[in-house]
């Protein structure tokens, strides 16, 4: 007769629980049927972004009503000059949409799915920088031509050099580096900052640069208390506490979606960023959200020139109009980010197809793509770094107002993308360490 | 000095937070003995429930002070209800199956649970921000605190004093812990077990999404809140001993203040605080601290 104690059956119990909780991660995907094999004239393309999850709301489902909408209109050929034409290179395009919740290992999963049972042509996709990441060496691996769109760290082109890897929007750096310029543009006198930062790499990075472009710009600032909670923490409390302690003139954070709005809510409670400037390098999202609850003179950024800080064009009027019509609300910037993916990748094929004269095969779509200077609804795109595989824009900030009832930016600054961007072939990290050295920001 | 009280004070609202998202999944689990994975989508389901209820309150231009009563009463109804589906529906069938089984049981419900979130109320965020702001501000120690989470230390306090007071003052509640003690003997003499845990899951379910109401005012509400708060109340309740209301009190606590230290002495630590408080508790009481080993019957 044998007697185990209690305590040894809940080490059992607690095994099992945490292996339940490691499994809570990888909860929630959402796949597509797959279609069949693509027919002449159609040019089958995966689409990759949160469809659920925390990142849904604010990124992934505004950048899939673009796409939506968007491949709508080239399908007719209905987009403003030059993607006036049907089609990618004449080809329909028909997408395979994919939810990018679940974590890399997932997402690689997906990925070769893709790939090697649905035969997809190209992919565009990814938010998050952990994807990006995990999705980067197999691009090269499966040899199928990839755009990211959206996530943000620099290291993917500086770390490696790619083919078949592409990326339409600009990386963290220039969202932080432009940050640090137009607070001290806006106050040269600056004396301390503090920041507030998700704790992992696109939080981490962007602290980094943003702190060193500070320190290499007005070298007496002081930096006080540097947060980083949790990933999808909700409850900044603590954090707010010491925020308000310190003082700090400055509180960067480049929170985004649920975090982001839960913090300015947070913060909104409790007046932080009505006795200090909050600069929210993401935070054009929740602008129109959030409306009146976001902070006069609160320094707002949209990852490049989108949103409200999109240039007037043809393509920016179109996206605006279409986007307001069927959808109800503006497009922020996740949405201009796939819209461009989806005009990079077109005018490339496009371009492809003019010079071979029939229909492209992907080395001639590649070589058409690489280093090429589009139209985007945020204005000229110049694949300027990692070879020619790496976006570089114009940047803008400016100051939430929302006085008259209508929320708007005001004070706004533009820094050119030779202003905020490191030459070709310097990483974003020595680049700022070294002076942000051949800086053009005239 | 300030900096210390400041440090109480943080610790003390998140605690009280935590302690009210750990009472329903330590509660059903001392009754029933099951591990309700899908607490934290109970937790969801009140934090949707109340944001919808505020959105439709305030754009009807009622009186804002009643709003609280209208949000919270539609989480504590929407999490009694999930959890009556789900006794009902599947739990009640399961009965007297080993622990285990009934964690995966219940992870099979928060994954359903998520999904028909999902379906109900979308993937957009939802806001439900004027409660929140309403009861206004306090100076305090030099620096602005909400009243709202001096509310929410109030609620933490009413929730274990009722808590207390029920299992403890009550004909049902001395029904309830004879079932704790032993549910088989219980039944011998006479007590309707299944009741119990019909009770029991209805009001752990509905204390989770309370929960969720009453943090939904300070959060943008969007799928997969539950998920992160479920493996919060988990820590807390291990700590304190599976099943001991008091002891998840007393692991919120912990927790609450060793994360408040964290962010205010060392931030870069604090993503790992709480599961190090955990892991420590653990090694010395592999039980957590408040219920004792007992010999396993055979």
């Amino acid at each position: 007769m044998s007697q185990d104690s209690q305590p040894r059956k809940n080490s059992r119990f607690h095994l099992t629980v945490f292996a339940l909780i490691a499994m809570l991660t990888a909860v929630l995907s959402v796949g597509t049927p797959a279609p069949a094999q693509a027919e002449d004239g159609t040019f089958k393309l995966g689409l990759v972004t949160f469809l659920s999850g925390g990142a849904a709301g604010p990124f992934g489902v505004p950048a899939r009503n673009a796409a939506e909408l968007v491949i709508e209109a080239i399908n007719k050929g209905t987009l403003p000059a030059p993607y006036n034409s049907i089609g990618i290179a004449g080809q329909a395009i028909e997408p395979i949409i994919i939810d990018e919740a679940g974590g890399g290992t997932k997402q690689v999963g997906e990925y070769r799915n893709l790939i090697q049972r649905k035969n997809v042509d190209a992919v565009i996709g990814y938010i998050s920088s952990g994807d990006c990441m995990a999705i980067a060496p197999v691009v090269e691996e499966l040899e199928t031509l990839t755009v990211f769109f959206d996530c943000g760290t620099p290291r993917i082109f500086e770390d490696n050099k790619y083919k078949y890897l592409f990326r339409t929007g600009p990386t963290s750096t220039m969202d932080n580096v432009a940050a640090a310029r137009y607070v001290l543009d806006i106050n040269p006198d600056l004396k301390s900052v503090s920041g507030i930062n998700q704790n992992y790499s696109f939080g981490k990075d962007s602290w980094a640069d943003f702190k060193g472009s500070i320190q290499t710009l007005k070298p007496s600032v002081e930096f006080k208390t540097e947060q980083f909670p949790k990933i999808y923490a909700g409850q900044y409390g603590a954090e707010v506490s010491s925020l308000m302690l310190e003082k700090a003139e400055v509180i960067h954070s480049s929170f985004w979606g649920g975090d982001m709005e839960g913090l300015v809510l947070q913060g909104a409670a409790r007046g932080l960023f009505d006795d200090f400037t909050g600069v929210f390098t993401c935070g054009e999202t929740g602008m129109f959200r959030l409306a009146d609850q976001i902070a006069e003179g609160t320094i707002l950024g949209a990852r490049g020139p989108f949103g409200v800080y999109a240039p007037k064009s043809p393509l920016n009027d179109w996206l605006r109009k279409n986007f307001m019509a069927r959808y109800g609300t503006p497009p922020t910037y996740p949405a201009y980010k796939m819209a461009q993916a989806l005009m990079g990748l077109k005018a490339a094929a496009d371009k492809a197809a003019a010079t071979a004269g029939k229909k492209p095969t992907q080395d001639e779509i590649i070589a058409a793509f690489t280093g090429l200077e589009f139209e985007g609804p945020g204005g000229t795109v110049k694949m300027a770094l990692g070879n020619g595989h790496q976006a570089v824009q114009d940047m803008y900030y400016g100051q939430y107002s929302n006085k008259n009832g209508k929320p708007t930016m005001t004070n706004v600054k533009r820094y050119p993308a030779d202003c905020v961007n490191p030459p070709d072939g310097v990483t974003s990290t020595e680049w700022i360490k070294n002076g942000l050295k051949q800086a053009s920001c005239k | 000095m300030d900096t210390l009280l400041v440090i109480l004070i943080d610790g003390i609202v998140y605690s009280s937070w935590l302690f009210i998202v750990a009472a329903g999944l330590t509660l059903v689990y001392g009754v029933m003995k099951i591990l309700n994975m899908a607490h934290g989508s109970l937790y969801a389901i009140g934090a949707y429930s109340a944001a919808s209820m505020v959105g439709w309150y305030f754009t009807n231009g009622y009186v804002p002070w009643a709003s609280y009563l209208v949000f919270l009463a539609a989480a504590i109804l929407a999490g009694a209800f999930a959890g009556l589906l789900i006794e009902r529906g599947l739990l009640r069938v399961m009965y007297g199956r080993d622990e285990v089984v009934m964690i995966l049981v219940t992870y099979g419900v928060l994954l359903i649970l998520e999904d028909v979130i999902k379906l109900l109320w979308g993937v957009e965020a939802y806001f439900a921000y004027q409660p929140y702001s309403l009861v206004g501000r306090t100076k305090l120690l030099g620096i602005t605190f909400a009243n709202y989470d001096f509310v929410l230390i109030a609620a933490a306090v009413v929730i274990g004093a009722m808590l207390w007071a029920g299992l403890n003052r009550t004909i049902q509640g001395k029904l309830l812990r004879a079932v704790i003690h032993d549910r088989d003997i219980s039944m011998a003499m006479g007590i309707n077990v299944k009741r119990t845990f019909f009770v029991t899951f209805v009001l752990g379910s509905a204390l989770g999404a309370l929960a969720g109401g009453l943090t939904a005012p300070a959060l943008s509400v969007v799928p997969g809140i539950g998920i992160e708060v479920g493996i919060l109340a988990f820590a807390v309740v291990v700590i304190g001993g599976l099943g001991s209301v008091g002891g998840a009190a007393v692991g919120a606590l912990m927790v609450g203040i060793a994360r408040a230290i964290a962010v205010h002495t060392y931030p870069q630590v604090e993503l790992f605080v709480i599961y190090g408080v955990m892991a420590m508790v653990l090694v010395v009481r592999p039980q957590g601290l408040f219920v004792s080993t007992v010999a396993r019957k055979i």
